[in-house]
């Protein structure tokens, strides 16, 4: 089974450290045509144009051939073909499979019946290690290296995928972290069990203004109206974890505001222009990540 | 007087077995369970006597499932681990126990759970189901191989 990139925990420290410093290389040198003799799969059994146009781009950037959908209206996939058949089908023509796919393990399991390298561009709630290696790319290249960050994940804790991939991928590096989160969307016990027994230290808050001054990495996360049973609560705690100019005024220097994206309110306009803003840099490093990822997993790198 | 009834019980309740297997400290209410993580609902001529809802001090109420000349390897009776993880299994010979073991419960079980994940590509695709397992203070937990997500022994589904 040639190695996939599935889920953050398939890479080792040092395979990480190799993706990121490759990323560099790509990003000082966007063209590169080492792989021209390369086709690509994307598959998106759900639609997710950001992701999508991505990896994409590193693909073209890196001289391979893309072919693939965007969706699974006029595939054979909505002729009820089985996941299992469509990979076996599309790994006779290519030499390596993205695929995003609304249900959870989805990517795993095509791991196993592809031939070919697999990278999860998103398996439903559970995994998007590509995202996770882009947040680590970032960081880095705000602070210049990744050890002993304080960093402070702030609103949707919960149900986030990437706060849980980055909390499990910066676990090598000695971190410390503090959870913003309201009362409904808290960091799931199983994480906070993994930070105990990796002996990181985490504090949990319901006050954004609590620990903001100390933060070098403030991740944000989109708080989403329907994770909510009460829309009364949704009301009262949206304004709470809402991040605006006015409250950076006493944060480190070197201080960073992180966003996966798309943001849906949780920071306002007039953060953009502050020097602390990284989010659109943030996804613009998507690119070289994903292009380093590519390289690797097909041995060129 | 009473240990008279108890014995007499005991012999009639469940009948002996020349040769072959007998599963005792079954919870009672994983008798089934057993016999479907078996097989032994199907495509089985061994002749089997089950008893159930019998006295038990250790488990309240227990069964006990006596299968005619048949021995099973260890990976296939460890197993029924998922619902009886106390059972303990009686080889026969001529009547008489010849050898005794006990469950231990795989680090692996492939195919027989069900991820309680409604998300999970399990439940949407003929994907054979793979759990690691860790038993805690008497939990029995199964970590999905594909979604990620954990399965408590108590919401198990086969
Ligand atoms: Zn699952």
């Amino acid at each position: 089974m040639p190695k996939s990139l599935i889920s953050i925990s398939d890479f080792t420290k040092e395979e990480m450290l190799h993706i990121l410093d490759v990323a560099g290389e790509f990003e000082k040198n966007k063209s590169q045509n080492f792989l021209h003799d390369k086709v690509i799969a994307c598959l998106f059994f759900e639609p997710s144009t950001r992701t999508r146009l991505s990896f994409e781009t590193a693909s073209n950037r890196l001289g391979a051939r893309v072919i693939g959908f965007s969706d699974v209206a006029n595939t054979s996939v909505s002729k009820g073909e089985t996941l299992k058949d469509t990979i076996k089908m599309v790994s006779n023509y290519v030499d390596l499979i993205v695929m995003r796919h609304p249900l959870e393990g989805a990517a795993r399991y095509a791991s196993e019946v592809a031939s070919v390298p697999v990278i999860n561009a998103g398996d439903g709630a559970n995994q998007h290690p590509t995202q996770t290696m882009l947040d680590m790319y970032t960081i880095k290249q705000t602070q210049g290296h990744l050890e002993n960050m304080n960093i402070n994940m702030v609103g949707d804790l919960k149900y986030g995928r990437t706060v849980h991939s980055l909390i499990q991928a910066m676990s090598y590096f000695s971190p410390s972290f503090v959870f913003t989160a309201p009362p409904e969307l808290k960091m799931p016990q199983e994480y906070k069990d993994f930070l105990t027994s990796k002996k990181i230290p985490f504090t949990e808050t319901e006050d954004l203004m609590e620990h903001i001054n100390d933060t070098d990495i403030l991740y944000m996360t989109r708080v989403q109206q329907e994770r909510f049973t009460d829309p009364m609560e949704y009301e009262k705690v949206k304004n709470c974890f809402r991040l605006t100019a006015s409250m950076l005024g006493g944060c480190k220097k070197n201080m960073k505001i992180l966003h996966p994206l798309p943001r849906v309110g949780e920071i306002t306009q007039d953060v953009d222009d502050t020097p602390f803003a990284y989010y659109f840099r943030q996804a613009g490093n998507g690119m070289f990540v994903r292009m380093a990822i590519i390289a690797y997993l097909l041995g060129a790198r | 007087m009473g240990t008279v009834k108890k014995i007499t019980e005991k012999t009639l309740q469940v009948n002996a077995i020349e040769n072959g297997t007998v599963l005792d400290h079954i919870p009672a209410d994983q008798l089934f369970k057993v016999i479907q993580i078996l097989g032994l609902d199907k495509e089985c001529k061994n002749q089997i006597t089950f008893g159930t809802n019998l006295e038990s001090k250790k488990l309240g109420r227990k069964a006990i499932i006596k299968i005619a000349d048949r021995v099973f390897k260890p990976k296939e009776i460890n197993k029924i681990a998922l619902v009886a993880p106390d059972a303990k299994i009686n080889i026969i010979k001529d009547f008489k126990v010849i050898e005794k073991k006990v469950i231990s419960i795989p680090k692996e079980i492939v195919g027989i759970a069900k991820c309680m994940n409604p998300a999970c590509i399990t439940n949407h695709q003929p994907v054979p189901t793979r759990f690691t397992t860790s038993y805690e203070n008497k939990h029995l937990k199964l970590l999905c191989h594909y979604c990620e997500k954990t399965t408590d022994g108590e919401n198990l589904q086969l």
